[in-house]
Protein backbone atom coordinates (compact mmCIF):
# COMPACT_ATOMS: atom_id res chain seq x y z
CA UNK A 1 0.00 0.00 0.00
CA UNK A 2 1.34 3.41 -0.92
CA UNK A 3 1.40 5.59 2.14
CA UNK A 4 0.08 9.03 1.36
CA UNK A 5 0.82 12.06 3.46
CA UNK A 6 -1.99 14.18 4.80
CA UNK A 7 -1.55 17.91 5.18
CA UNK A 8 -0.47 17.87 8.82
CA UNK A 9 2.00 15.07 8.27
CA UNK A 10 3.26 16.67 5.10
CA UNK A 11 3.98 19.84 7.06
CA UNK A 12 5.59 17.87 9.88
CA UNK A 13 7.69 15.90 7.42
CA UNK A 14 8.66 19.13 5.70
CA UNK A 15 9.62 20.68 9.00
CA UNK A 16 11.69 17.60 9.83
CA UNK A 17 13.48 17.73 6.52
CA UNK A 18 14.17 21.40 7.00
CA UNK A 19 15.59 20.85 10.46
CA UNK A 20 17.80 18.02 9.20
CA UNK A 21 19.31 20.27 6.58
CA UNK A 22 17.13 18.95 3.78
CA UNK A 23 17.94 15.36 4.64
CA UNK A 24 15.27 12.73 4.13
CA UNK A 25 12.48 12.53 6.70
CA UNK A 26 12.22 8.94 7.85
CA UNK A 27 10.54 7.02 10.66
CA UNK A 28 7.13 7.58 12.15
CA UNK A 29 6.19 11.24 12.22
CA UNK A 30 5.72 13.06 15.49
CA UNK A 31 6.53 10.49 18.11
CA UNK A 32 5.93 12.28 21.37
CA UNK A 33 6.60 9.55 23.85
CA UNK A 34 8.81 6.58 24.76
CA UNK A 35 6.94 4.03 22.64
CA UNK A 36 10.17 2.43 21.38
CA UNK A 37 11.38 1.91 24.95
CA UNK A 38 8.01 0.50 25.93
CA UNK A 39 8.22 -2.03 23.11
CA UNK A 40 11.81 -2.89 24.04
CA UNK A 41 10.76 -3.41 27.65
CA UNK A 42 7.96 -5.69 26.48
CA UNK A 43 10.20 -7.77 24.20
CA UNK A 44 13.24 -7.79 26.48
CA UNK A 45 15.18 -5.91 23.84
CA UNK A 46 14.34 -8.22 20.92
CA UNK A 47 13.17 -6.78 17.67
CA UNK A 48 9.72 -8.10 16.79
CA UNK A 49 9.27 -9.69 13.38
CA UNK A 50 6.76 -7.85 11.24
CA UNK A 51 3.80 -10.04 10.36
CA UNK A 52 1.32 -12.60 11.71
CA UNK A 53 -0.41 -9.82 13.65
CA UNK A 54 -3.57 -8.35 12.17
CA UNK A 55 -4.34 -4.89 13.55
CA UNK A 56 -7.64 -3.33 12.58
CA UNK A 57 -8.50 0.34 13.01
CA UNK A 58 -10.79 2.58 10.98
CA UNK A 59 -9.02 4.51 8.23
CA UNK A 60 -10.50 7.66 9.74
CA UNK A 61 -11.59 8.19 13.33
CA UNK A 62 -14.48 10.63 13.53
CA UNK A 63 -13.38 11.36 17.04
CA UNK A 64 -10.13 10.26 18.67
CA UNK A 65 -11.81 9.63 22.01
CA UNK A 66 -13.60 6.45 20.94
CA UNK A 67 -11.76 4.45 18.28
CA UNK A 68 -12.63 0.77 17.73
CA UNK A 69 -9.52 -1.45 17.68
CA UNK A 70 -9.25 -5.17 16.91
CA UNK A 71 -6.14 -7.28 17.00
CA UNK A 72 -5.62 -10.93 16.08
CA UNK A 73 -2.59 -13.16 15.75
CA UNK A 74 -2.22 -15.96 13.26
CA UNK A 75 -0.90 -18.56 15.72
CA UNK A 76 -2.20 -21.85 17.05
CA UNK A 77 -4.06 -21.71 20.33
CA UNK A 78 -4.23 -24.63 22.73
CA UNK A 79 -1.24 -26.80 21.83
CA UNK A 80 2.21 -25.61 20.82
CA UNK A 81 3.41 -22.02 21.05
CA UNK A 82 0.41 -19.88 21.97
CA UNK A 83 0.02 -16.13 22.13
CA UNK A 84 0.63 -14.92 25.67
CA UNK A 85 0.26 -11.18 25.35
CA UNK A 86 -0.34 -8.35 22.90
CA UNK A 87 0.87 -4.83 23.69
CA UNK A 88 -0.66 -1.87 21.86
CA UNK A 89 1.27 1.41 21.75
CA UNK A 90 0.38 4.82 20.28
CA UNK A 91 3.49 6.87 19.37
CA UNK A 92 1.67 10.22 19.21
CA UNK A 93 -0.34 9.87 22.43
CA UNK A 94 0.71 11.54 25.70
CA UNK A 95 1.51 8.06 27.03
CA UNK A 96 2.75 5.33 24.71
CA UNK A 97 1.02 2.36 26.31
CA UNK A 98 -2.62 1.86 25.37
CA UNK A 99 -3.49 -1.64 26.52
CA UNK A 100 -1.92 -5.04 27.11
CA UNK A 101 -4.10 -8.06 26.33
CA UNK A 102 -3.28 -11.28 28.18
CA UNK A 103 -4.26 -14.65 26.72
CA UNK A 104 -4.22 -18.27 27.85
CA UNK A 105 -4.27 -21.67 26.15
CA UNK A 106 -8.07 -21.52 26.60
CA UNK A 107 -8.51 -18.24 24.73
CA UNK A 108 -8.27 -17.44 21.04
CA UNK A 109 -5.61 -14.80 20.24
CA UNK A 110 -8.12 -12.15 19.20
CA UNK A 111 -9.46 -9.12 21.06
CA UNK A 112 -11.34 -5.89 20.45
CA UNK A 113 -11.73 -2.69 22.47
CA UNK A 114 -12.18 1.09 22.05
CA UNK A 115 -9.27 3.45 22.52
CA UNK A 116 -8.31 7.14 22.67
CA UNK A 117 -5.91 8.57 20.09
CA UNK A 118 -4.58 12.12 20.38
CA UNK A 119 -3.55 12.56 16.74
CA UNK A 120 -3.09 10.96 13.35
CA UNK A 121 -0.42 8.29 13.81
CA UNK A 122 0.82 4.75 13.24
CA UNK A 123 -0.53 2.54 16.03
CA UNK A 124 1.64 -0.51 16.78
CA UNK A 125 0.71 -3.93 18.19
CA UNK A 126 3.34 -6.40 19.38
CA UNK A 127 2.48 -10.03 20.16
CA UNK A 128 4.47 -12.23 22.53
CA UNK A 129 4.35 -16.00 21.96
CA UNK A 130 5.04 -18.66 24.56
CA UNK A 131 8.18 -19.76 22.71
CA UNK A 132 9.73 -16.32 23.25
CA UNK A 133 9.17 -14.98 19.75
CA UNK A 134 7.64 -11.57 19.02
CA UNK A 135 5.60 -10.38 16.05
CA UNK A 136 4.24 -6.95 15.21
CA UNK A 137 2.00 -4.91 12.97
CA UNK A 138 1.38 -1.20 12.59
CA UNK A 139 -1.44 0.72 11.06
CA UNK A 140 -1.97 4.33 10.21
CA UNK A 141 -5.11 6.06 11.38
CA UNK A 142 -6.25 9.58 10.65
CA UNK A 143 -7.81 11.31 13.62
CA UNK A 144 -10.19 14.22 13.16
CA UNK A 145 -9.15 17.10 15.38
CA UNK A 146 -10.22 20.69 15.76
CA UNK A 147 -13.67 20.56 14.22
CA UNK A 148 -17.08 20.69 15.83
CA UNK A 149 -16.53 17.12 17.00
CA UNK A 150 -12.99 17.79 18.22
CA UNK B 1 -18.61 4.81 40.61
CA UNK B 2 -20.53 2.30 38.60
CA UNK B 3 -24.24 3.02 38.98
CA UNK B 4 -25.22 0.37 36.50
CA UNK B 5 -24.44 -3.31 36.19
CA UNK B 6 -21.78 -4.45 33.72
CA UNK B 7 -23.17 -5.78 30.46
CA UNK B 8 -22.04 -9.22 29.30
CA UNK B 9 -23.09 -11.10 26.19
CA UNK B 10 -22.07 -14.59 25.11
CA UNK B 11 -22.96 -15.55 21.56
CA UNK B 12 -23.99 -18.96 22.91
CA UNK B 13 -24.38 -20.50 26.36
CA UNK B 14 -24.63 -24.10 25.24
CA UNK B 15 -21.69 -25.41 23.23
CA UNK B 16 -19.95 -28.55 22.13
CA UNK B 17 -16.59 -29.25 23.79
CA UNK B 18 -13.90 -27.00 22.30
CA UNK B 19 -16.34 -24.86 20.34
CA UNK B 20 -15.49 -21.15 20.33
CA UNK B 21 -17.59 -18.81 22.49
CA UNK B 22 -17.57 -15.10 21.69
CA UNK B 23 -17.67 -12.89 24.79
CA UNK B 24 -18.50 -9.17 24.86
CA UNK B 25 -18.34 -6.99 27.95
CA UNK B 26 -19.18 -3.35 28.56
CA UNK B 27 -18.81 -1.63 31.92
CA UNK B 28 -19.78 1.89 32.98
CA UNK B 29 -16.71 3.90 34.01
CA UNK B 30 -15.54 7.48 33.39
CA UNK B 31 -11.87 6.46 32.76
CA UNK B 32 -10.48 9.83 33.88
CA UNK B 33 -7.07 10.14 32.20
CA UNK B 34 -5.22 12.22 34.78
CA UNK B 35 -4.18 14.53 31.93
CA UNK B 36 -7.16 16.87 32.09
CA UNK B 37 -7.47 20.10 34.05
CA UNK B 38 -10.68 21.30 35.67
CA UNK B 39 -12.16 24.80 35.30
CA UNK B 40 -9.89 26.04 38.10
CA UNK B 41 -6.79 24.79 36.27
CA UNK B 42 -6.13 21.90 38.66
CA UNK B 43 -5.24 18.50 37.24
CA UNK B 44 -8.09 16.02 37.65
CA UNK B 45 -6.48 12.93 39.19
CA UNK B 46 -6.33 9.74 37.14
CA UNK B 47 -9.18 7.36 37.87
CA UNK B 48 -9.36 4.41 35.50
CA UNK B 49 -10.13 0.73 35.50
CA UNK B 50 -6.58 -0.63 35.28
CA UNK B 51 -7.24 -4.38 35.24
CA UNK B 52 -9.79 -6.73 33.70
CA UNK B 53 -9.72 -10.48 34.22
CA UNK B 54 -11.89 -13.37 33.12
CA UNK B 55 -11.63 -16.82 34.71
CA UNK B 56 -13.40 -20.06 33.86
CA UNK B 57 -13.82 -22.49 36.78
CA UNK B 58 -10.97 -20.67 38.53
CA UNK B 59 -8.61 -20.88 35.56
CA UNK B 60 -7.36 -17.71 33.85
CA UNK B 61 -8.87 -17.23 30.37
CA UNK B 62 -8.34 -13.65 29.21
CA UNK B 63 -7.43 -10.33 30.75
CA UNK B 64 -5.93 -6.96 30.09
CA UNK B 65 -4.00 -4.14 31.67
CA UNK B 66 -5.63 -0.86 30.76
CA UNK B 67 -3.99 2.55 30.48
CA UNK B 68 -5.73 5.92 30.29
CA UNK B 69 -5.90 5.56 26.50
CA UNK B 70 -8.81 3.13 26.84
CA UNK B 71 -12.11 4.94 26.20
CA UNK B 72 -14.68 5.57 28.92
CA UNK B 73 -17.12 2.69 29.48
CA UNK B 74 -14.50 0.06 28.55
CA UNK B 75 -15.60 -2.47 25.95
CA UNK B 76 -13.91 -5.81 25.35
CA UNK B 77 -14.57 -8.65 22.99
CA UNK B 78 -12.65 -11.92 23.16
CA UNK B 79 -13.12 -15.60 22.32
CA UNK B 80 -12.43 -18.81 24.21
CA UNK B 81 -12.97 -22.57 24.02
CA UNK B 82 -14.59 -24.16 27.06
CA UNK B 83 -13.63 -27.82 27.52
CA UNK B 84 -16.22 -28.42 30.28
CA UNK B 85 -19.34 -26.83 31.76
CA UNK B 86 -18.73 -24.10 34.29
CA UNK B 87 -18.81 -20.49 35.37
CA UNK B 88 -17.11 -17.52 33.74
CA UNK B 89 -16.12 -14.93 36.32
CA UNK B 90 -15.41 -11.35 35.27
CA UNK B 91 -13.55 -8.80 37.43
CA UNK B 92 -12.81 -5.15 36.74
CA UNK B 93 -10.53 -3.27 39.19
CA UNK B 94 -10.09 0.51 39.25
CA UNK B 95 -7.37 2.84 40.64
CA UNK B 96 -9.13 3.04 44.01
CA UNK B 97 -9.22 -0.74 44.25
CA UNK B 98 -12.98 -0.91 43.68
CA UNK B 99 -13.93 -4.26 42.17
CA UNK B 100 -16.84 -4.78 39.81
CA UNK B 101 -17.78 -8.42 39.44
CA UNK B 102 -20.08 -10.49 37.24
CA UNK B 103 -20.56 -14.14 36.29
CA UNK B 104 -22.09 -16.22 33.48
CA UNK B 105 -22.57 -19.96 33.16
CA UNK B 106 -21.76 -22.10 30.13
CA UNK B 107 -22.95 -25.63 29.50
CA UNK B 108 -20.88 -28.03 27.41
CA UNK B 109 -23.14 -30.64 25.85
CA UNK C 1 0.95 31.12 9.27
CA UNK C 2 4.28 31.95 10.88
CA UNK C 3 7.25 32.74 8.58
CA UNK C 4 8.97 29.58 9.78
CA UNK C 5 6.00 27.41 8.99
CA UNK C 6 5.65 29.12 5.63
CA UNK C 7 9.27 28.31 4.89
CA UNK C 8 8.72 24.71 5.89
CA UNK C 9 5.78 24.55 3.55
CA UNK C 10 7.89 25.88 0.68
CA UNK C 11 10.68 23.42 1.42
CA UNK C 12 8.12 20.66 1.55
CA UNK C 13 6.69 21.63 -1.82
CA UNK C 14 10.19 21.44 -3.28
CA UNK C 15 10.77 18.00 -1.79
CA UNK C 16 7.52 16.19 -2.28
CA UNK C 17 6.03 18.11 -5.14
CA UNK C 18 3.45 15.96 -6.81
CA UNK C 19 2.66 13.83 -3.76
CA UNK C 20 1.22 16.87 -2.03
CA UNK C 21 -1.20 17.50 -4.85
CA UNK C 22 -2.53 14.00 -4.37
CA UNK C 23 -2.73 14.42 -0.60
CA UNK C 24 -4.59 17.71 -0.91
CA UNK C 25 -6.85 16.36 -3.53
CA UNK C 26 -9.52 13.73 -3.08
CA UNK C 27 -7.48 11.20 -1.18
CA UNK C 28 -9.62 11.23 1.94
CA UNK C 29 -11.25 8.10 3.30
CA UNK C 30 -14.47 7.14 1.64
CA UNK C 31 -17.36 9.16 2.98
CA UNK C 32 -20.71 7.64 3.93
CA UNK C 33 -23.35 7.56 1.23
CA UNK C 34 -26.09 9.48 2.98
CA UNK C 35 -28.08 10.26 -0.16
CA UNK C 36 -31.20 8.21 -0.68
CA UNK C 37 -31.38 7.14 2.97
CA UNK C 38 -33.77 9.90 3.94
CA UNK C 39 -37.52 10.30 3.84
CA UNK C 40 -39.65 12.54 1.68
CA UNK C 41 -40.56 15.95 3.11
CA UNK C 42 -44.25 16.46 3.92
CA UNK C 43 -44.70 19.24 1.31
CA UNK C 44 -42.90 20.98 -1.51
CA UNK C 45 -42.06 24.09 0.51
CA UNK C 46 -40.06 22.09 3.02
CA UNK C 47 -36.50 23.43 3.49
CA UNK C 48 -34.91 20.04 2.71
CA UNK C 49 -35.39 17.95 -0.44
CA UNK C 50 -34.79 14.81 1.63
CA UNK C 51 -34.86 14.43 5.43
CA UNK C 52 -31.84 12.39 6.51
CA UNK C 53 -30.93 11.22 10.00
CA UNK C 54 -27.44 12.06 11.27
CA UNK C 55 -26.84 8.31 11.39
CA UNK C 56 -26.26 8.25 7.62
CA UNK C 57 -23.58 10.94 7.80
CA UNK C 58 -21.39 8.91 10.13
CA UNK C 59 -18.71 6.35 9.31
CA UNK C 60 -19.53 2.66 9.31
CA UNK C 61 -17.57 2.24 12.56
CA UNK C 62 -19.73 4.83 14.34
CA UNK C 63 -22.89 3.33 12.86
CA UNK C 64 -21.82 -0.12 14.07
CA UNK C 65 -21.78 1.06 17.70
CA UNK C 66 -25.40 2.21 17.34
CA UNK C 67 -26.52 -0.82 15.32
CA UNK C 68 -26.13 -3.23 18.22
CA UNK C 69 -27.78 -2.13 21.47
CA UNK C 70 -25.25 -4.17 23.42
CA UNK C 71 -22.33 -2.23 21.94
CA UNK C 72 -24.02 1.12 22.51
CA UNK C 73 -22.89 2.62 25.85
CA UNK C 74 -25.92 4.95 25.63
CA UNK C 75 -27.87 2.04 27.08
CA UNK C 76 -26.26 2.59 30.45
CA UNK C 77 -28.41 5.75 30.60
CA UNK C 78 -31.51 3.80 29.53
CA UNK C 79 -30.83 1.33 32.36
CA UNK C 80 -30.21 4.11 34.86
CA UNK C 81 -33.45 5.82 33.77
CA UNK C 82 -35.36 2.58 34.16
CA UNK C 83 -34.08 2.23 37.71
CA UNK C 84 -35.00 5.83 38.59
CA UNK C 85 -38.46 5.40 37.06
CA UNK C 86 -39.72 3.31 39.95
CA UNK C 87 -37.60 4.86 42.71
CA UNK C 88 -39.68 7.09 45.05
CA UNK C 89 -38.26 10.57 45.64
CA UNK C 90 -39.57 13.74 47.32
CA UNK C 91 -42.09 14.57 50.08
CA UNK C 92 -45.04 12.92 48.32
CA UNK C 93 -43.26 9.55 48.45
CA UNK C 94 -43.98 8.92 44.81
CA UNK C 95 -41.99 7.67 41.86
CA UNK C 96 -42.68 8.18 38.15
CA UNK C 97 -44.26 4.71 38.18
CA UNK C 98 -46.76 5.74 40.89
CA UNK C 99 -48.70 7.75 38.28
CA UNK C 100 -47.46 6.40 34.96
CA UNK C 101 -47.04 2.68 35.78
CA UNK C 102 -45.20 0.88 32.99
CA UNK C 103 -43.18 3.33 30.90
CA UNK C 104 -43.21 0.96 27.92
CA UNK C 105 -46.93 1.66 27.47
CA UNK C 106 -47.52 5.03 29.17
CA UNK C 107 -44.54 6.80 27.59
CA UNK C 108 -44.82 5.29 24.12
CA UNK C 109 -44.90 8.15 21.63
CA UNK C 110 -44.50 10.88 24.24
CA UNK C 111 -40.90 11.71 23.37
CA UNK C 112 -41.62 11.82 19.63
CA UNK C 113 -44.10 14.70 20.07
CA UNK C 114 -42.11 17.09 22.28
CA UNK C 115 -41.91 20.06 22.75
CA UNK C 116 -45.64 20.33 23.47
CA UNK C 117 -47.95 23.15 24.57
CA UNK C 118 -48.72 23.38 28.29
CA UNK C 119 -51.81 25.50 28.83
CA UNK C 120 -51.16 26.00 32.56
CA UNK C 121 -47.78 27.58 31.81
CA UNK C 122 -48.88 29.38 28.61
CA UNK C 123 -45.79 27.99 26.87
CA UNK C 124 -44.45 24.80 25.36
CA UNK C 125 -42.26 22.45 27.40
CA UNK C 126 -39.72 19.88 26.34
CA UNK C 127 -39.11 16.47 27.88
CA UNK C 128 -36.57 17.66 30.45
CA UNK C 129 -38.92 20.41 31.61
CA UNK C 130 -41.90 18.05 31.79
CA UNK C 131 -39.89 15.59 33.90
CA UNK C 132 -39.04 18.37 36.34
CA UNK C 133 -42.66 19.59 36.40
CA UNK C 134 -43.67 16.08 37.48
CA UNK C 135 -40.92 16.04 40.08
CA UNK C 136 -41.78 19.37 41.66
CA UNK C 137 -45.59 19.29 41.36
CA UNK C 138 -46.49 15.61 41.75
CA UNK C 139 -43.56 14.17 43.68
CA UNK C 140 -42.67 17.30 45.66
CA UNK C 141 -39.05 16.55 44.88
CA UNK C 142 -36.23 18.87 43.87
CA UNK C 143 -35.98 19.42 40.12
CA UNK C 144 -32.98 17.72 38.54
CA UNK C 145 -30.33 20.12 37.24
CA UNK C 146 -29.95 20.38 33.48
CA UNK C 147 -27.03 18.22 32.43
CA UNK C 148 -27.19 16.04 35.56
CA UNK C 149 -26.78 12.32 34.95
CA UNK C 150 -30.26 11.75 36.42
CA UNK C 151 -32.15 14.20 34.20
CA UNK C 152 -30.34 13.05 31.08
CA UNK C 153 -30.88 9.39 31.96
CA UNK C 154 -34.61 9.90 32.55
CA UNK C 155 -34.96 11.93 29.35
CA UNK C 156 -33.16 9.17 27.47
CA UNK C 157 -35.30 6.45 29.05
CA UNK C 158 -38.60 8.20 28.27
CA UNK C 159 -37.55 9.08 24.73
CA UNK C 160 -36.31 5.52 24.18
CA UNK C 161 -39.92 4.36 24.65
CA UNK C 162 -40.66 6.09 21.30
CA UNK C 163 -37.71 4.56 19.46
CA UNK C 164 -38.64 3.84 15.86
CA UNK C 165 -41.70 6.10 15.98
CA UNK C 166 -41.81 9.12 13.66
CA UNK C 167 -41.04 12.57 15.07
CA UNK C 168 -44.15 14.72 14.82
CA UNK C 169 -44.71 18.00 16.68
CA UNK C 170 -47.64 20.44 16.65
CA UNK C 171 -46.72 23.85 15.25
CA UNK C 172 -50.23 25.29 14.95
CA UNK C 173 -52.38 27.29 17.37
CA UNK C 174 -50.43 28.70 20.31
CA UNK C 175 -47.30 26.87 19.09
CA UNK C 176 -47.17 28.98 15.90
CA UNK C 177 -45.29 31.97 17.33
CA UNK C 178 -42.78 29.61 18.97
CA UNK C 179 -42.25 27.87 15.64
CA UNK C 180 -41.72 31.24 13.89
CA UNK C 181 -39.24 32.28 16.60
CA UNK C 182 -37.35 28.99 16.18
CA UNK C 183 -37.28 29.37 12.41
CA UNK C 184 -35.96 32.90 12.74
CA UNK C 185 -33.22 31.84 15.19
CA UNK C 186 -32.28 28.97 12.88
CA UNK C 187 -31.58 31.41 10.06
CA UNK C 188 -29.89 34.13 12.14
CA UNK C 189 -26.13 34.40 11.76
CA UNK C 190 -24.26 34.23 15.01
CA UNK C 191 -20.79 34.60 16.53
CA UNK C 192 -17.43 35.70 15.18
CA UNK C 193 -17.66 33.13 12.39
CA UNK C 194 -20.99 34.68 11.40
CA UNK C 195 -22.75 31.39 10.73
CA UNK C 196 -26.39 30.48 11.17
CA UNK C 197 -27.57 26.93 11.91
CA UNK C 198 -28.80 26.91 8.31
CA UNK C 199 -25.36 27.86 6.95
CA UNK C 200 -24.04 24.42 7.87
CA UNK C 201 -27.06 22.17 8.24
CA UNK C 202 -29.32 23.42 5.45
CA UNK C 203 -26.93 24.82 2.84
CA UNK C 204 -23.87 22.59 3.26
CA UNK C 205 -24.75 19.20 4.68
CA UNK C 206 -22.91 16.36 2.97
CA UNK C 207 -19.81 18.53 2.66
CA UNK C 208 -16.74 19.04 4.77
CA UNK C 209 -16.28 22.07 6.99
CA UNK C 210 -12.57 21.68 7.64
CA UNK C 211 -12.41 18.29 9.37
CA UNK C 212 -16.15 17.99 9.90
CA UNK C 213 -18.51 16.11 7.66
CA UNK C 214 -21.70 18.11 8.04
CA UNK C 215 -25.02 16.42 8.70
CA UNK C 216 -28.46 17.99 8.52
CA UNK C 217 -28.25 18.59 12.26
CA UNK C 218 -31.34 16.47 12.95
CA UNK C 219 -32.48 15.98 16.54
CA UNK C 220 -34.14 12.55 16.25
CA UNK C 221 -31.34 10.71 18.09
CA UNK C 222 -31.09 12.92 21.18
CA UNK C 223 -29.93 12.55 23.85
CA UNK C 224 -27.02 11.04 21.91
CA UNK C 225 -23.97 9.11 23.07
CA UNK C 226 -21.12 11.23 21.75
CA UNK C 227 -17.82 9.52 20.98
CA UNK C 228 -16.15 12.80 21.90
CA UNK C 229 -17.63 13.09 25.39
CA UNK C 230 -18.08 9.34 25.93
CA UNK C 231 -21.43 10.01 27.62
CA UNK C 232 -25.02 11.00 26.82
CA UNK C 233 -25.35 14.57 25.59
CA UNK C 234 -28.77 16.30 25.68
CA UNK C 235 -29.89 18.43 22.71
CA UNK C 236 -29.54 21.81 24.43
CA UNK C 237 -25.93 21.01 25.38
CA UNK C 238 -25.21 20.13 21.74
CA UNK C 239 -26.75 23.42 20.59
CA UNK C 240 -24.62 25.27 23.15
CA UNK C 241 -21.63 23.52 21.57
CA UNK C 242 -22.65 24.59 18.06
CA UNK C 243 -22.95 28.24 19.05
CA UNK C 244 -19.67 28.02 20.94
CA UNK C 245 -18.05 26.52 17.81
CA UNK C 246 -19.08 29.54 15.72
CA UNK C 247 -17.63 31.66 18.52
CA UNK C 248 -20.93 33.06 19.65
CA UNK C 249 -22.44 33.38 23.10
CA UNK C 250 -24.81 30.43 23.57
CA UNK C 251 -28.32 30.77 24.96
CA UNK C 252 -28.88 28.99 28.26
CA UNK C 253 -30.08 25.38 28.22
CA UNK C 254 -33.87 25.24 28.68
CA UNK C 255 -34.16 28.94 27.72
CA UNK C 256 -37.09 30.04 25.55
CA UNK C 257 -34.68 30.54 22.64
CA UNK C 258 -33.39 26.95 22.77
CA UNK C 259 -36.92 25.68 23.30
CA UNK C 260 -38.08 27.49 20.14
CA UNK C 261 -35.06 26.06 18.28
CA UNK C 262 -35.82 22.57 19.59
CA UNK C 263 -39.35 22.89 18.21
CA UNK C 264 -38.07 24.03 14.82
CA UNK C 265 -35.48 21.21 14.73
CA UNK C 266 -38.14 18.62 15.54
CA UNK C 267 -40.37 19.99 12.77
CA UNK C 268 -37.60 19.96 10.13
CA UNK C 269 -37.04 16.30 11.06
CA UNK C 270 -40.74 15.45 10.73
CA UNK C 271 -41.17 11.74 10.09
CA UNK C 272 -37.65 10.66 11.07
CA UNK C 273 -37.68 7.72 13.46
CA UNK C 274 -36.63 8.44 17.04
CA UNK C 275 -33.19 6.82 17.48
CA UNK C 276 -32.56 7.64 21.14
CA UNK C 277 -29.95 6.79 22.35
CA UNK C 278 -28.17 7.38 19.01
CA UNK C 279 -24.38 7.31 18.64
CA UNK C 280 -22.69 10.34 17.10
CA UNK C 281 -19.17 11.74 16.81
Amino acid sequence: MVRRLNRREALAAGAGAFAAGLGSATGPARALNDYAEQIAKFTGGRTPVEGRVKLELPELAENGNTVPLSVAVDAPSGEGAHVQEILVVAPANPNARVIRFRFSPLSVPEASTRIRLAATQDVIAVAKLSDGTFFSASRQIKVTIGGCGG
Amino acid sequence: MAETKPRIRLDKKEVRKGQIVDVKTLVSHVMETGLRKDAAGKVVPRMIINTFNCEFNGQFVFGCDLESAVSANPYFEFKFKPMESGTLKFTWIDDEGVRIEAAETITVV
Amino acid sequence: MSPRLALCAIVLLAIVGGAVAIAWGRSGPERPHWEGHGIKPPDKDFPLPEIVSGYWFRTKETQAIQDDDFNNPGFFAVEQGEELWSKPDGAAGKSCASCHQDAATSMKGVGAAMPKWREALHKPVNLEQQINICRTERMQAEPWKFGSAELTAMTTYVRFQSRGMPVRVRIDGPMAPWFERGKQLYHTRNGQLDLACASCHEKNYGRNLRADFLSQGQSNGFPVYRLRDQRLVPLHERMEGCIFDVRGIPYAPLSDEFLALELYLAWRGTGLPVETPAVRN
